[in-house]
């Protein structure tokens, strides 16, 4: 590599990777280039003041920015009039440092071919916004997945409860810059909780309304420590001293 | 004992005619034929508990079933056995740290995440990789894909009971892991993207053992469809059962095979074009049931697309450098960094801090073997993400699975399970 060419991207380091003159050619295009989303159109015209802001980044991914209490009727029209049926990601964002956590929805059209981000921004003191179950069944567990891990809470799902994380977890929403990486108990404390878990810990409420009327008792978990398993250090089936 | 009337509403037809021919199921159909039955054995719903360790839902998912006899009245899945927050884990390293998570998550088509996650942090960088990288990824997103779809047909072909296939797939699985091996050095965790390009270039004579290898899988996969698709018990299995239709399959977000197989032609590679996919000579197969049958059929042919691919990759391979010309993404070469004191610095501040992002963001998705695989990276401008996402199509597929089995047979439970492509790796995350 020759000298000066080195030098100029080490100075490059501290600063990252821009769109350098080099690849001019093949470069994306920037956001003045493209034509204007016609969605995006559509929606001012439609919403005036319900459109917030309008963003191009990485050369072509367009983002609205709505008020989150309209984050339903916004939507609904997207689908409806849109035609944007297919919901590709439900997902949010945490900047930290007491900034409003974003909601994003991402859409794409499969009759138009287009893609459009939605975001919304919630304040951390008011986490709630109106679930997109009966928009999208596919928002069902990407809901409940950022409800788990951001601890926002989705007003109209039906089955709003904890995905990844076990659902007497108590140490916090995982995903929230706030949130240490190793959690917030002590390893000791984490060990107990898992060690003492019940049998109908591992268990929704859904399903222990449904053993109640059935009268019948929760089937066996497999689990470490869990019911259902021999205990420990003993063999089964070999009866040692028994005569 | 007390006697009830019950109508068994298991409805298969016995003339599944396919390829032209005329087949048997050998499962007599019993249409709304109503028999009698002891009260106390059929009345009652069960609650039964299958998982997280068993053999036949492919890895630690857990399904509780309320059954009524034999039909699934309801189906409440579990998952989150295998958590490891790989998301949050993800914004405590820098960009090319998150590489090896990426194939943690699959690690039935590694070489597809780690694709796709560097073209989300390419895109949001704005590089544009070389030709030649954009060639070599293309062949390791289609090798994976076969390499990924064979499992899929070897394990749920031993769900259904037909074990030789099984023999068959994991065979040609064996020469893919060598393939990987000899161009990554692992067999599972590859590891092999890097922002702007690739760990190595191809080592030599991997494309020759590519070609040899594609010579000799086109005449098994052959000999596995002899043993399927006109199988009357693999017909019987899977026709009409897991049935979901297009419309419902969009509205739960179902992508890939799974959403082709229910007559919607939706294919990343088609509809926003990456790597030039555009330019490539090839076609994505849909079908019409929407059931477990259409959902191997698809799968087959893509295989057999695939290899379409691999032979034009192979033939437009053009030389040129894997990576792009940037220090500030890429290390420079080892005598470089040994010889030369500013290389040495520069080789220090890429691996110590990390190649550093503008402020941006980016939603990028590739279609995997399982569907549309989406990175959703956030960048606050540091050497790490504030945000990095990964839509997993196994996670959004398996949650249509108690659409699909909610009125099935407990036997079908596990084919549509199967059929669905899961890996729980990237589900959990």
């Amino acid at each position: 590599m020759a000298n000066g060419e080195f030098k100029k991207g080490l100075k490059g380091l501290d600063q990252g990777p821009g769109p350098s003159e080099a690849q001019a050619p093949g470069a994306p295009p920037q956001a003045g280039d493209l034509p204007p989303h016609p969605t995006v159109d559509a929606l001012r015209e439609h919403f005036g003041a319900g459109v917030l802001r309008h963003e191009v980044v990485a050369g072509d991914e367009h983002i609205v920015y709505i008020p989150p209490e309209r984050n339903l009727e916004v939507l609904g029209w997207l689908k409806d009039t849109g035609r944007y049926d297919f919901l590709q990601d439900l997902t949010a964002i945490d900047y930290g440092g007491g900034r409003a956590i974003q909601v994003v929805y991402q859409l794409w059209s499969i009759p138009t071919k287009l893609n459009l981000r939605v975001k919304c921004e919630l304040p951390l003191e008011a986490l709630e916004i109106d679930s997109t179950y009966f928009l999208w069944r596919a928002a069902d567990w990407m809901e409940r997945e950022v409800y788990d891990m951001f601890g926002v809470v989705f007003r109209g799902h039906p089955d709003l409860r904890r995905i990844l994380m076990p659902y007497n977890y108590a140490e916090g929403h995982p995903l929230r810059k706030d949130f240490p990486l190793r959690g917030r108990f002590s390893r000791a404390e984490q060990t107990r909780r898992a060690l003492s878990m019940k049998t109908e810990d591992h268990y929704s409420p859904q399903e222990l309304e449904i053993a109640h009327v059935l009268g019948q008792p929760l089937p066996d978990v497999i689990v470490e420590g869990g019911p259902g398993q021999p205990n420990q250090g003993e063999m089964p089936g070999i009866g040692i001293g028994a005569g | 004992m007390a006697l009830r009337r019950v109508v068994y509403n298991v409805t298969r037809s016995p003339e599944l005619a396919s390829g032209g021919s005329l087949v048997h199921a050998p499962i007599v159909p019993v249409q709304g034929e109503a028999r009698e039955v002891h009260e106390d054995v059929a009345g009652e719903h069960m609650l039964i508990n299958i998982g997280p360790q068993h053999p036949a839902t492919h890895g630690v998912l857990r399904l509780v079933l309320e059954l009524d006899g034999e039909t699934v009245v309801r189906c409440i899945p579990h998952i989150g056995y295998l958590h490891s927050s790989f998301e949050k884990l993800g914004e405590y390293r820098d960009w090319n740290q998150i590489v090896p998570l990426t194939d943690r998550m699959d690690y039935l088509a590694p070489l597809i995440y780690n694709c796709a996650y560097a073209m989300a942090v390419e895109k949001m960088m704005g590089i544009q990789v070389t030709e030649r990288c954009k060639v070599v990824r293309v062949m390791c997103m289609e090798l994976d894909r076969i390499f990924s779809h064979l499992l899929w047909l070897g394990t749920t072909a031993i769900d259904l009971g037909a074990f030789t296939v099984f023999l068959y797939t994991f065979q040609q699985r064996e020469l893919i892991y060598d393939l990987h091996e000899s161009l990554t050095g692992a067999r599972i965790t590859t590891s092999s993207t890097r922002i702007g390009g690739m760990m190595a270039d191809l080592p030599a004579g991997w494309v020759e053992q590519l070609s040899k290898w594609m010579e000799g899988f086109i005449p098994v996969l052959d000999e596995v469809e002899t043993l399927l698709t006109n199988n009357a018990i693999w017909i019987g299995r899977t026709q009409g059962v897991g049935v979901i239709s297009g419309e419902d399959a969009v509205n739960f977000g179902l992508s890939g095979p799974n959403l082709r197989a229910s007559g919607v032609d939706y294919d990343v590679r088609k509809d926003r074009p990456y790597y030039d996919y555009d330019q490539y000579d090839f076609v994505v197969p849909v079908g019409e049931h929407g059931d477990i049958y259409d959902r191997y059929m698809c799968r087959m042919e893509e295989m057999r697309q695939s290899i379409r691919i691999l032979r034009q990759a192979i033939e437009r391979l053009p030389g040129g450098p894997i990576n792009i010309d940037d220090p500030r993404v890429i290390l420079p070469t080892k005598t470089a960094a040994m010889n030369d004191m500013e290389s040495m610095i520069h080789h220090f501040k890429v691996v110590m801090e990390g190649v550093r992002a503008p402020v941006g963001e980016s939603w990028f998705s590739v279609e995997s073997s399982k569907g549309e695989l989406g990175m959703y990276v956030v960048s606050d401008g540091g050497p790490k993400p504030v945000r990095w996402r990964v839509r997993g199509p196994s996670f959004i597929n398996i949650a249509a699975l108690p659409h699909m089995i909610e009125g099935a047979l407990l036997s079908d439970v596990i084919a549509v399970n199967a059929s669905l492509d899961i890996v729980l790796g990237e589900i959990d995350r």
